[in-house]
């Protein structure tokens, strides 16, 4: 589990996270969502150890992050995953040797043993075939896989995304939460997404963290986050003429259920 | 005060490499990787030159030996010793400021903005030590060697230009070659080669490394790093030639 407490950060004088407390569970999709410039990707740096909070502190299994020696942050940073908005696969090598990299980095596997684990990754991924290719070769849902397979080699107890339907469509986005999902629940993992999607928050949204201007304005699950009464809530996710209408047919239906039970 | 917080932050980049690798093989590889990008991949533009700066300077030495009190065998031994002195190990670093220099700038700067910096950190690898000392250390090993192949070039094409124009004959300019030859030229030509190969791929990586903003400022970044790493290698080429030759 990872606990976030009381998190502040600022850039200089100006301060993007204010008192921010959560928690992330295993083997749970937790969402952080909110609109562009809430503060969703600074906190999720500042979990991973990317940006050094300006105050509070972060628990990985209970254990502060801000005490770790630089031995103990690299071993824990071993087992973090992180697919990054924009892939951050290596141009100059190819899908298989980006997602073996951890592997040649971390393990003295002979080569054949390597490429099997990478094959199956791959294959997990349904990216059987590419091995050779560039990433400048491939499409962005292809490099959004490609991401997560590097991320997932090393089975890392925590997995972060940054951002994963950013650029791809509805089909291809549903493929990359569906994956996620499944290799949260299988490895047991505690993944931390951000994301302004909609479609993964009602798909995949576990936990959810709704971020606002550097607070935390709200936090369930995507069962009660439809049937909220926050307005910031209610602004961002029923933003579109669709959802409006989609969010007073929900509301017909939670009447007319009560109706019935009454 | 721009300039000392850049001091400063370029020790501390420097200081950060001197960590244990994560694992010495692939450590080993990314070296000689970075062996063959500076030292093959510059190695045509450094021959080019060296061969026409050889010629150029037979060429206007004997222009301006114009006593029959000089004999001609002189023109070798200047070529030979402003080779060695100065236009090999400043010439050459000032070019491959630029091209090898520039290369690991906009690397690093494209790692930087593209987040594959951030990707290898996540990973729990200590970026500064698996990506710029490499580089730093092939530097010193493969700008050594090309400043020597730009002065064996350099000489030959000072020959072939002599010959090829009838101001020296190949014998006379061989006899002048081994006139009056000191050793201590030599190590005048390895410590400044040596000296401004650390500077120009750590200035480099430094400008590269510690980019922010996108694409354009991946180019100012390269071209910064070009121009602080030409001024630093002349001020260094006063330094040491007035600490090596200062009589």
């Amino acid at each position: 589990m990872i606990e976030v407490k009381n998190l502040k950060k600022s850039f200089g004088e100006v301060t993007v996270l204010f008192d921010i407390s959560a928690n992330f569970f295993p083997g749970k999709c937790n969402l952080i969502i909110g609109s562009s410039g809430s503060g969703k990707t600074v906190l999720q740096k500042c979990i991973v150890g990317l940006f050094k909070p300006t105050s509070g502190d972060i628990l990985y299994q209970g254990k502060s992050i801000l005490g770790m020696d630089t031995q103990e942050r690299k071993l824990l940073r071993q087992e973090i995953g992180m697919l990054f908005q924009g892939s951050a696969l290596f141009d100059s090598m190819t899908v298989q040797q980006n997602v073996m990299f951890p592997l040649d980095m971390f393990t003295n596997d002979s080569f054949a043993k390597k490429l099997k684990h990478v094959n199956e990754v791959l294959e997990r991924v349904n990216l059987t075939g590419s091995n050779k290719k560039y990433p400048s070769e491939i499409s962005g849902g292809m490099k959004k896989r490609v991401g997560i397979a590097r991320a997932v080699v090393l089975n890392p107890k925590y997995l972060f995304c940054d951002e994963p339907n950013s650029g791809l469509d509805p089909t291809t986005s549903l493929l990359i939460d569906k994956l996620i999902q499944d290799l949260t629940r299988e490895f047991n993992t505690t993944t931390i997404i951000n994301t302004h999607d909609m479609n993964s928050v009602m798909e995949i949204g576990d936990n959810i963290l709704y971020m606002y201007k550097g607070y935390k304005q709200w936090e369930g699950n995507k069962k009660e986050i439809i049937y909220s009464d926050d307005e910031r809530l209610n602004e961002f996710i029923f933003a579109s003429e669709f959802l409006q209408d989609a969010k007073q047919m929900r509301m017909l239906e939670a009447k007319q259920k009560r109706k019935e039970s009454h | 005060m721009k300039l000392l917080s850049h001091i400063g932050l370029y020790i501390n980049t420097m200081k950060g490499m001197f960590t244990r690798p994560e694992n010495g093989r692939m450590y080993w590889k990314e070296f000689m990787h970075q062996c063959s990008e500076i030292g093959i991949g510059s190695m045509p533009i450094v021959l080019i030159i060296s061969v026409f700066l050889g010629a150029v300077m037979t060429v206007q030495t004997a222009y301006q030996l114009v006593s029959n009190l000089i004999p001609l065998s002189t023109i070798a031994v200047v070529v030979r010793d402003s080779m060695l002195l100065e236009l090999s190990p400043t010439i050459i670093c000032i070019v491959l400021s630029g091209v090898a220099g520039g290369k690991i700038a906009s690397e690093l700067g494209n790692m930087r903005i593209s987040e594959q910096i951030d990707a290898l950190e996540i990973m729990g690898i200590n970026t500064k030590a698996y990506l710029i000392a490499p580089k730093i250390v092939a530097s010193m090993i493969m700008v050594p060697a090309l400043v020597i192949l730009s002065v064996v070039v350099a000489l030959w094409g000072g020959r072939m230009a002599g010959a090829a124009t009838g101001i020296i004959d190949p014998e006379t300019y061989d006899r002048g070659l081994a006139e009056g030859f000191k050793s201590l030229n030599v190590i005048v030509t390895l410590s400044k080669a040596f000296t401004f190969s650390i500077l120009l791929s750590s200035i480099s990586a430094y400008f590269g490394y510690n980019v922010k903003g996108g694409a354009l400022e991946i180019g100012r970044s390269s071209t910064l790093a070009v121009v602080v790493s030409c001024i630093t290698i002349l001020l260094f080429d006063y330094i040491l030639t007035f600490l090596l030759l200062n009589p």
